[in-house]
């Protein structure tokens, strides 16, 4: 019977294993060194905040694996062997393979600052990450306060963690407002006011120049670059982005960039190993999308695609229309297409937001064609399997504002605001 | 400290977790309320008449005083921080102690009103009992009882912790109107109506206690005979409400559960429900969540519908005659009537169906279904008194003491901060099952997942207080629809992605299930999930 490996238990090597065991009866083989089973990584906030406890982020129940026949091998592969298909752990036993799927996921970013492994400096990634922040910022005893730096998804969802235990937060960011490399001014405004009103103290067009230890190597404090301000504090969160954890694949035959290179297929240029998730890097971007896709759905769809492959439907990664969400403290984000923080070329924004209420939306459009692009959205829910259809059907941007009440996904109740946003849409054509 | 240290066991936990000075004091507040009802137990009427006014009105200002500043202090939104660190919420020391005090207190209710203070034959009442007694006087006209006592607690409880249920999702306007109306339906429907209602009563005219809203067969006891006779002799008002009784669960439940699902009255009108979501709202995530608790759940709900349904037959078959000159419902119209009815859902649901139920449904539906008729096929056979082996009044007791009052009071709210607070609805409520049944065969609600937007975080499923495994629908973009879900639309609420909403639409397409979630290739799709 063939063996499928899989290396790492992230929702790109689960999906996987899930769906080649609907397709097939291959023996099949998860190895991870972080946790004994699959867990969702984007829950890890929660059992921080006490709204969750570990047991309660794992998608499925212990019994799950055995039944479905999926084996579980707690242990770090220290090195691929591509010629006799072996693996070689840390604790010297080994593996054999028929097919390798390599989902290792990501590491977080360190840019060479001074201090930056000091005990109480890390990023919020893995497991470990959320123990080892339980050891240096439990409570605000320990942590009288925390610096985070880097102004991103992990970024604002550690200020938030932290905030939770009333620890004093400041927030570095590179940006001049939060996440504006990403989101348009407008909401990134708006993001940089809920970040403040939970009382974070946000430090825009803000570098990281070093962080300084005490005599136990531990953290005393960082400096700023602009300002040569020093902020005394007992944690620093690194939250300057992620990439591919690739380090044991380094000093295999497996082509490498800064992650492990794919074609569409996500066939690495060793036969029988494949990459898919956080780690692997496309030869080619896939339309807007960049080569390599740090998201959650991005892990699962490809686990989706690479079951088929192994199970002798070869299927290229041919994802859909872009989508995504995330959490700003209290203020949920949606996005269906494309919103780039600027208008590409020869396309405009449409930009409504509710005068006293944290919501808004950003709508992209072709200039001359009118052509819909893509929809940002700020505390209205919106229904993925609608923009899905129109971004298909290329509908223009007034059908779209038009039939805007057919996406709404909001409770039952909840205030609507399609007639604003209309509103504000008319004038607009009036005005420009 | 690592995560695993049990915070809620230890005396260190995260400092954002202790209880603020001013909620310390609101604490205080409520706890002196209920301490003077507790020196009342002993006789200790220390005010005299005012002790009841001022403790009823310290535990509203502890609990309201308490929900102003553990939420008004901060922005809208989702408030769910510590819960799994605080001891009241998270199995620990508070939380043990309180299910003890509130178990001790139903079985002391159910089973020892004495020590209450409820007086026997005609005598004065005193204690807790005689405490209530102006307020019954103003209500009613009478002395108070026990369940005087209980229902006033319990419609205070309703009320004060509703409050507090509105200020923490004030955000969301659902859960603010299910909220009004279940604090609106215990105040009026409940408590006031049935006490202004017997003031009505006279030598002449008596109407039974009645809530209308409480429908059998949660009502277990509406068509025993003494309350049948009762709507009888009191003319066209007691027929009247026999008539509603027998509406409300052969008319009106199945129309508002095909068009609203079973929610309509679990989480927005049901007393039951009422309590499990204001006063139970901080221990909603309890519920066990895994696959053998549903399977449990499905045997031990459906087994005490079956109860009651055999009860209520062997009560009402009892106090019939046989001679259809007298009155045309006779013994044998009725038990006629029964079988053909359970036997018309039975074909109806096996004929269209089929297809829906599992394995363990099927059994189940088919077992019961021959036990039923069997007993019936048996009492005509031996031609005995005993309707269904046991004499009616047996079984009518029986009920009583295990589901009436050991299931639905002791375990289902005692438990609270051990099982969550809706163990008694979905473990034991004879209504939520035959709502619940519609709901899943028969009904326009669901809950809808947003195409590929789910991450499996979990939050659903930890706050379901009905132990659905919520994320293993929503990871697969497939739709909700369980007997046993409530409608409370916590798990809307809580998740971060806006994937779950709460939905009448239309029967076509409700059931659904994608191999492959939307955002991924098109055509892969189409392959995977249309094969």
């Amino acid at each position: 019977m063939e063996h499928i490996v899989i290396i790492g238990n992230g929702i790109s090597g689960v999906t996987a294993a899930r769906h080649i065991r609907k397709l097939s009866d291959k023996k099949i083989t998860i190895i991870s060194a972080e946790t004994e089973h699959f867990f969702s990584r984007t829950a890890l906030m929660y059992i921080y905040m006490g709204h969750m406890k570990y047991e309660h982020t794992k998608p499925y129940e212990d019994w799950f694996w055995k039944k479905n026949r999926i084996n579980l091998k707690n242990g770090f592969v220290n090195q691929i062997d591509t010629n006799t298909k072996t693996l070689h752990f840390e604790k010297g036993d080994t593996l054999k393979y028929d097919k390798l799927i390599i989902a290792t996921g990501s590491k977080p970013n360190k840019f060479g600052w001074p201090g930056q492994d000091l005990n109480g400096v890390q990023g919020l990634y893995s497991k470990q990450d959320l123990d080892n922040l339980e050891v240096y910022a439990p409570n605000n005893n320990v942590c009288k306060r925390a610096v985070i730096v880097g102004g991103g998804l992990i970024g604002i969802e550690l200020a938030e963690m932290l905030n939770s235990r009333n620890i004093p937060v400041t927030f570095l960011v590179r940006e001049p407002n939060f996440w504006n490399n990403v989101l348009p001014e407008g909401e990134s405004r708006m993001i940089n006011r809920e970040i403040k009103k939970h009382g974070i103290d946000l430090r825009l067009e803000t570098n990281l120049k070093e962080i300084k230890s005490d005599k136990n190597g531990q953290v005393k404090s960082v400096i700023i670059e602009e300002t040569g301000e020093e902020i005394r504090c007992n944690f620093v969160g690194l939250t300057a982005g992620v990439s591919p954890n690739i380090s044991i694949v380094k000093n295999s035959n497996i082509n490498t960039n800064k992650g492990v290179v794919v074609n569409r297929y996500l066939e690495t240029n060793i036969q029988d190993v494949f990459a898919i998730g956080d780690c692997a890097e496309q030869q080619e971007a896939i339309g807007n999308r960049k080569p390599i896709e740090a998201v959650w759905y991005t892990g699962r769809m490809m686990g989706e695609v690479i079951a088929q492959t192994i199970c002798g439907n070869r299927t290229p990664y041919n994802p859909s229309h872009w989508f995504n969400s995330a959490k700003f403290f209290d203020i949920e984000y949606q996005t269906y297409g494309w919103v780039f923080p600027k208008p590409k070329e020869n396309h405009e924004h449409f930009h409504w937001k509710h005068e006293t209420e944290s919501k808004c939306i950003t709508i992209e459009y072709h200039r001359e064609t009118e052509t819909f692009k893509g929809i940002n959205t700020f505390g209205i829910r919106l229904k993925h399997e609608v923009f899905d259809r129109w971004l298909t059907e290329k509908r223009p941007v007034d059908f779209v504002i038009k039939n805007l009440q057919d996406a709404n996904f909001d409770p039952e109740f909840y205030k609507r605001y399609e007639s604003c946003i209309k509103e504000k849409f008319e004038n607009r054509i009036v005005t420009a | 400290m690592s995560y695993k240290s049990n915070h809620s066991l230890s005396l260190a936990k995260p400092d954002a977790y202790h209880t603020s000075i001013k909620q310390k004091l609101f604490l205080a507040i409520g706890l002196l309320g209920l301490f003077m009802m507790g020196i009342a137990l002993f006789n200790l009427n220390i005010l005299s008449g005012w002790t009841l006014t001022l403790s009823l009105a310290l535990m509203t200002l502890g609990i309201g005083g308490f929900a102003i500043d553990a939420y008004l202090n901060k922005p809208e939104g989702i408030k769910n921080d510590g819960v799994w660190f605080k001891s009241i919420s998270s199995r620990g020391l508070w939380g043990w102690l309180t299910g003890v005090v509130l178990t001790l207190f139903y079985i002391v209710l159910y089973f020892y009103p004495q020590y209450l203070g409820l007086a026997k034959d005609g005598n004065e009442n005193s204690g807790l009992v005689a405490l209530f007694d102006p307020l019954s006087r103003l209500l009613n006209g009478g002395p108070a009882s026990q369940w005087f006592v209980y229902g006033t607690l319990y419609t205070l409880a309703i009320l004060a912790f509703g409050f507090k249920f509105l200020l923490k999702y004030r955000h969301n306007r659902y859960e603010q109107l299910r909220t009004y109306s279940v604090m609106f339906f215990q105040l009026a429907f409940a408590f006031l109506i049935p006490e202004f209602m017997s003031r009505l009563n006279s030598e002449t005219f008596s109407l039974p206690y009645y809530d209308l809203k409480n429908i059998w067969p949660l009502n277990y006891y509406n068509f025993e005979q003494y309350r049948v006779d009762s709507f009888i002799s009191a003319g066209n008002i007691g027929l009247g409400l026999l008539i509603f009784g027998i509406v409300s669960i052969f008319i009106i439940t199945p129309i508002l559960t095909y068009k609203y699902g079973k929610r309509w009255y679990c989480s927005w009108v049901c007393g039951c429900g009422g309590l499990a979501e204001t006063a139970g709202d901080p221990f909603r995530h309890l519920s066990d969540k895994r696959q053998v608790a549903w399977k449990i759940e499905r045997w031990v709900i459906h087994s005490v519908l079956v109860f009651v349904v055999l009860m209520t037959t062997a009560v009402i078959y009892t106090y019939l005659g046989y001679d259809s000159e007298k009155y045309w419902l006779t013994k044998d119209v009725f038990l006629l009537s029964v079988g053909c009815f359970l036997t018309l859902i039975f074909a109806l649901t096996i004929i269209f169906k089929r297809q829906e139920l599992g394995k363990d449904a099927r059994y189940g539906a088919i077992g019961y279904f021959i036990i039923i008729i069997l007993l019936i096929g048996f009492h005509y056979a031996t031609n005995g008194t005993k309707l269904f082996l046991f004499e009616a009044e047996t079984l009518r007791s029986a009920y009583g003491f295990l589901i009436g009052a050991i299931f639905s009071g002791v375990i289902g709210t005692g438990f609270y901060p051990i099982f969550g607070s809706r163990v008694w609805c979905r473990f034991g409520c004879p209504m939520a099952a035959i709502l619940g049944f519609q709901q899943r065969m028969l009904s326009k609600f669901r809950i809808t997942t947003n195409g590929g937007q789910c991450i499996s975080c979990g939050n659903c499923s930890t706050y379901c207080e009905m132990g659905i495994d919520v994320r293993a629908y929503a990871q697969k973009g497939e739709n909700i629809v369980r007997s046993s879900c409530v409608g409370c639309g916590i798990c809307s609420a809580v998740c971060p992605r806006g994937v779950l909403k709460l939905e009448n639409d239309s029967m076509k397409g409700r059931i659904n299930s994608n191999d492959i979630l939307l955002g991924n290739d098109v055509d892969l799709m189409d392959l995977i999930n249309k094969k």
